[in-house]
């Protein structure tokens, strides 16, 4: 793809999440979480079942509006994020039920995907005459780029409701890629995936982190592909932080392998 | 270079391929040479193109210190830059060795080091990783070139570069020395060697095939000739490089017919390649077209009943009459008219839908194919032939000519091929395009080409009244009945093996009066058969002890015969009895190798019990065997054997009767 980062290198922090609590009605979904991104980083976030590691990502992308705390990206503080204000300010995400058009083909899908950036109105598009032509053809080229990168040139006309589970994960990833996001959020990318299926999936999660520099936020139940691939992970339970470190320290952690991990880690 | 032209378009003087290049660069440099597929639209090249390009690249290695003699490996993915590079070794006279790209670094090893590979040309990461995962090994190693950059910007290792790289100090290079690589071309001779090969090497350490440019290209310039291949001619390279059948076609034949060479986009997309260039000339091995016409027919299983019930009728018509069609025999005017109409509705669609719509001349070889399958192709309007050859040959023995299709035979010698048949069966073959030695290995070499030139392939085979060659079988496997006829037990089994019902099959019959065989039936094929009859079952070995299963098998056996009793030399080895064996042979229980071929002696030894019975005459014997269970466990199976006493005919008068 066009644009390569020099090196990888791990920056500033570009995302901060200060003091975020979140309830529904009486329950607690994150209780007063404090965490960084830094940019160009792999951060990972786990916790067992019902931690509150998805309603985290739903704060971040401004799905959710968290009662206490705020979001501060890249300096800028939000009391209330928006999805559409997230999008804008280059946050993508997957999801972790797959979202995309099972009728669609999958270069139609990850299309759908480059929809923010188009600039050409609804009626340009629709009669395709003059500059609406002509972004369509430099945003199909973009797409083939996604294409080629996830390696899925031969499902390029297939209706996504035909392939299996692992591509069509893969093809979500297109689909957010298509955005050329500078912070990916990824729902549970590898759940349901044979193992062959996870080392594709965390080599493309790789590639795109360190080819595109881009800035990765994961929730994963995957123990070893987590501690694999991330750079520092935040650990939840019951919507509480109980630890904040690199893989290493994460894993010789005692309250977190009371919580989590298990005698056998 | 204007000096050079009459000398190089009289024909004589085209005696390397980067002469052949030069000579395509002059005379049509403006056409397309080169089509690979990238981000989704197909890029080409001119010949001129290429010939910059390659003439750039060969530059470039000359500045990495590669010399006249020295080998370049070359491994990836069918890609142009690595066509090109092949050429672009032999400018400098140098011999480019393509590797299975599939291959594990270990395995590379033994050709690295065989032909001291002091540069390699890869197509990605993943070779990269290969070639340093073994550098400790191959020590003369030195220079990794990749083509696709895509992962490799962390790669320190001062060993590896990007093929671009190459290309520009080349091209610099050519610039201030416009006269350097034309000079090394002009010091290039047609017995020069253009490439090595490393054949597979089923029995010991792999053999590095060194043919000469002057043999490919007579291969090359007989196919095109045999066929009428002209410049106007499409083929998709997708068949590994390492292959020969691929280096004839989509090299050498490529570069003394001209034709355009498409390169697919992966590996997967070959289907959807296939549909949208729409080839002229094609080559596949059997399996190929194998899974193509099951996922035709697994698609026409799903279609609605009207096109069912069309698909059905006009393949009926097309068994009946297409081949001979294709062939120009005559055919009854109904039929024509049948046929017709089916070419619109069915068959032209259908073509369209594999891909095949422009297909003059397809070939298939390094396998025997199922004539069954043979026939579906030809009968729906695809001239689909065989050949016949090997490494050693360049892949070039014997052609199917157009109209005189023999659906058992690997058709007449091709020309320019001599063929003799030794005393023992075995085919022997005289030619240009003959190997010119095995490297480093004087020994293998005067083990297969006598003194007299005559190469021994190894394979027994005899030509038939047509002149024709059949196959059948590796000669050292050829063994004679008690009675002196020859006995070839793999012809025999492929002709069972040919029946969808059919899995495995051994044949025994060496030293004895009478062939006998075990049969394997095919589980999915013979329990659908059953569950449409309405025969319960409640396993393989039930399965295979049913009366009607054993009534299937017979006709099969049956039909075999028949044509056996065709063939003066092969009517004495008709299966006189047969039976069904109680379990699938298996390679957990070591009847199979791990690539599924029957190990005869060990199948014989063990069962000796059900090979006495079958030669005593018994009409049934009892057997208990131990299976090994996938999970390690092991259990008994036994079962109460039927034998059958099958129908034989006499010589050469049989084959219209069963058929």
């Amino acid at each position: 793809m066009a644009e390569t980062v020099s090196e990888r290198q791990i920056g500033d922090v570009v995302l901060d999440l200060r003091n975020i609590s979140l309830a529904f009605g009486g329950v607690n979904a994150l209780s007063d979480i404090s965490f960084d991104v830094r940019e160009h980083e792999i951060r990972a976030i786990i916790g067992p079942n019902g931690a509150g590691k998805s309603s985290m990502l739903n704060v971040i992308n401004g799905v959710y509006q968290p009662q206490q705390g705020e979001v501060v990206l890249r300096g800028q503080r939000f009391e209330k994020m928006s999805p559409g204000h997230a999008a804008r300010a280059g946050i993508a995400r997957t999801f972790q039920n797959i979202a995309l058009f099972k009728g669609m083909s999958v270069l139609d899908n990850i299309m759908t995907g480059r929809n923010l950036k188009m600039k050409s109105n609804i009626l340009q598009q629709a009669v395709w005459w003059g500059p609406a032509q002509r972004e369509e053809l430099a945003h199909r080229e973009k797409v083939e780029e996604i294409i080629d990168f996830l390696e899925i040139q031969h499902i390029r006309k297939t209706p996504v409701g035909r392939l299996p589970y692992g591509l069509q994960k893969r093809v979500d990833l297109g689909r957010a890629l298509a955005m050329e996001p500078s912070i990916l959020l990824l729902d549970e990318p590898m759940a349901g995936m044979n193992i062959e299926e996870k080392q594709d999936m965390s080599r493309f999660i790789l590639d795109v982190n360190d080819q595109l520099g881009t800035t990765i936020v994961l929730i994963e139940h995957d123990m070893g592909v987590v501690m694999d691939i991330s750079d520092r992970i935040v650990v939840l339970d019951y919507g509480k932080k109980i630890g904040d470190d690199t893989p290493d320290e994460v894993r010789a952690n005692p309250e977190v392998i009371a919580a989590y991990l298990g005698a056998s880690h | 270079m204007a000096a050079t032209t009459d000398a190089a378009a009289s024909g004589s003087a085209l005696d390397t391929f980067p002469r052949w290049l030069l000579q395509h660069e002059r005379v049509r440099g403006g056409k397309t040479a080169t089509r690979e597929k990238d981000l989704g639209i197909w890029q080409s090249w001119t010949w001129q193109q290429v010939a910059a390009e390659t003439r750039a690249m060969a530059a470039g290695l000359a500045e990495l210190g590669f010399q006249r003699g020295d080998h370049l490996a070359i491994i990836g993915d069918n890609r142009p830059r690595l066509y090109w590079a092949m050429c672009a070794a032999q400018m400098l006279g140098g011999i480019p060795v393509p590797l299975y790209q599939d291959a594990v670094a270990a395995e590379m090893v033994f050709a690295l080091q065989d032909a001291e590979i002091r540069i390699a040309i890869v197509e990605d990461q993943e070779q990269v990783d290969k070639l340093l995962e073994v550098r400790e090994q191959c020590p003369a190693l030195a220079h990794i070139l990749y083509d696709d950059p895509r992962g490799m910007r962390h790669y320190k290792q001062t060993c590896v570069q990007s093929v671009d790289e190459i290309v520009a100090m080349g091209g610099i290079h050519n610039r201030n020395q416009p006269e350097f690589i034309p000079g090394e071309i002009a010091q290039g001779r047609g017995d020069d060697v253009a490439i090595m090969l490393y054949t597979s090497g089923t029995t010991g350490k792999p053999k590095g095939v060194c043919q000469t440019h002057s043999a490919l290209i007579a291969a090359a310039t007989g196919g095109c000739s045999f066929d009428n291949i002209s410049p106007a001619d499409e083929i998709l390279s997708y068949l590994p490089m390492a292959w020969v059948g691929d280096n004839l076609f989509s090299y050498a034949q490529a570069l003394v017919a001209g034709f355009t060479v498409n390169c697919p986009e992966s590996g997967e997309t070959v289907m959807t390649d296939l549909r949208e260039i729409g080839p002229t000339y094609y080559f596949a091995p059997p399996r190929v077209f194998e899974n193509l016409l099951t996922q035709v027919m697994i698609r026409m299983e799903d279609a609605g009943a009207v096109k069912r019930g069309l698909f059905h009728y006009f393949m009926a018509v097309a068994k009946r009459c297409g081949a001979e069609i294709l062939d120009g025999k005559p055919v009854a005017a109904a039929d024509r008219l049948l046929y017709a109409m089916g070419n619109l509705l069915i068959y032209g669609p259908l073509r369209n839908v594999l891909g095949m719509s422009r297909i003059r001349v397809a070939y298939t070889a390094g396998a025997a194919i199922g004539p069954d399958l043979f026939r579906f192709y030809r009968s729906i309007g695809i001239n689909l032939k065989q050949l016949y050859g090997q490494t050693e040959t360049c892949a070039y023995v014997c052609l199917q000519p157009d109209r005189e299709i023999e659906f058992d035979s690997v058709g007449k010698p091709a020309p320019q091929v001599e063929i003799r048949i030794a005393a023992n069966g075995e085919i022997l073959v005289r030619g240009p395009m003959l190997l010119k030695e095995y490297f480093k290995r004087p020994d293998a070499t005067a083990e297969v080409i006598d003194a007299e030139g005559w190469f021994h392939t190894g394979d027994a085979g005899f030509l038939d009244a047509a002149g024709q060659l059949k196959i059948i079988d590796r000669a050292k496997d050829v063994g004679k009945l008690a009675t002196g006829a020859m006995f070839a037990p793999n012809y025999i089994e492929n002709k069972l093996k040919f029946f969808p019902h059919i899995k495995e099959a051994v044949a025994f019959g060496h030293d004895r009066d009478m062939v006998c065989a075990f049969v394997n039936i095919d589980m999915g094929a013979v329990g659908n058969w059953a569950e449409r009859r309405g025969l319960a079952y409640s396993g393989y070995t039930d399965l295979a002890g049913k009366a009607e299963v054993h009534e299937l098998i017979q006709e099969c056996v049956e039909k075999v015969n028949a044509e056996l009793a065709h063939d003066a030399m092969l009517a004495e080895t008709q299966i006189h009895r047969f039976l069904i064996l109680h379990k699938e042979l298996d390679p957990d229980d070591d009847e199979l190798t791990r690539t599924r071929k029957v190990r005869r002696s060990f199948i014989a030894e063990k069962y000796g019990v059900l090979i006495d019975a079958l030669y005593a005459g018994k009409a049934s014997q009892y057997i208990e065997t131990v299976v090994k269970f996938e999970d390690g466990r092991s259990g008994k199976v036994a079962a109460d054997l039927g034998i059958r006493d099958v129908k034989t005919f006499p010589a050469g008068a049989a084959a219209k009767q069963a058929a």
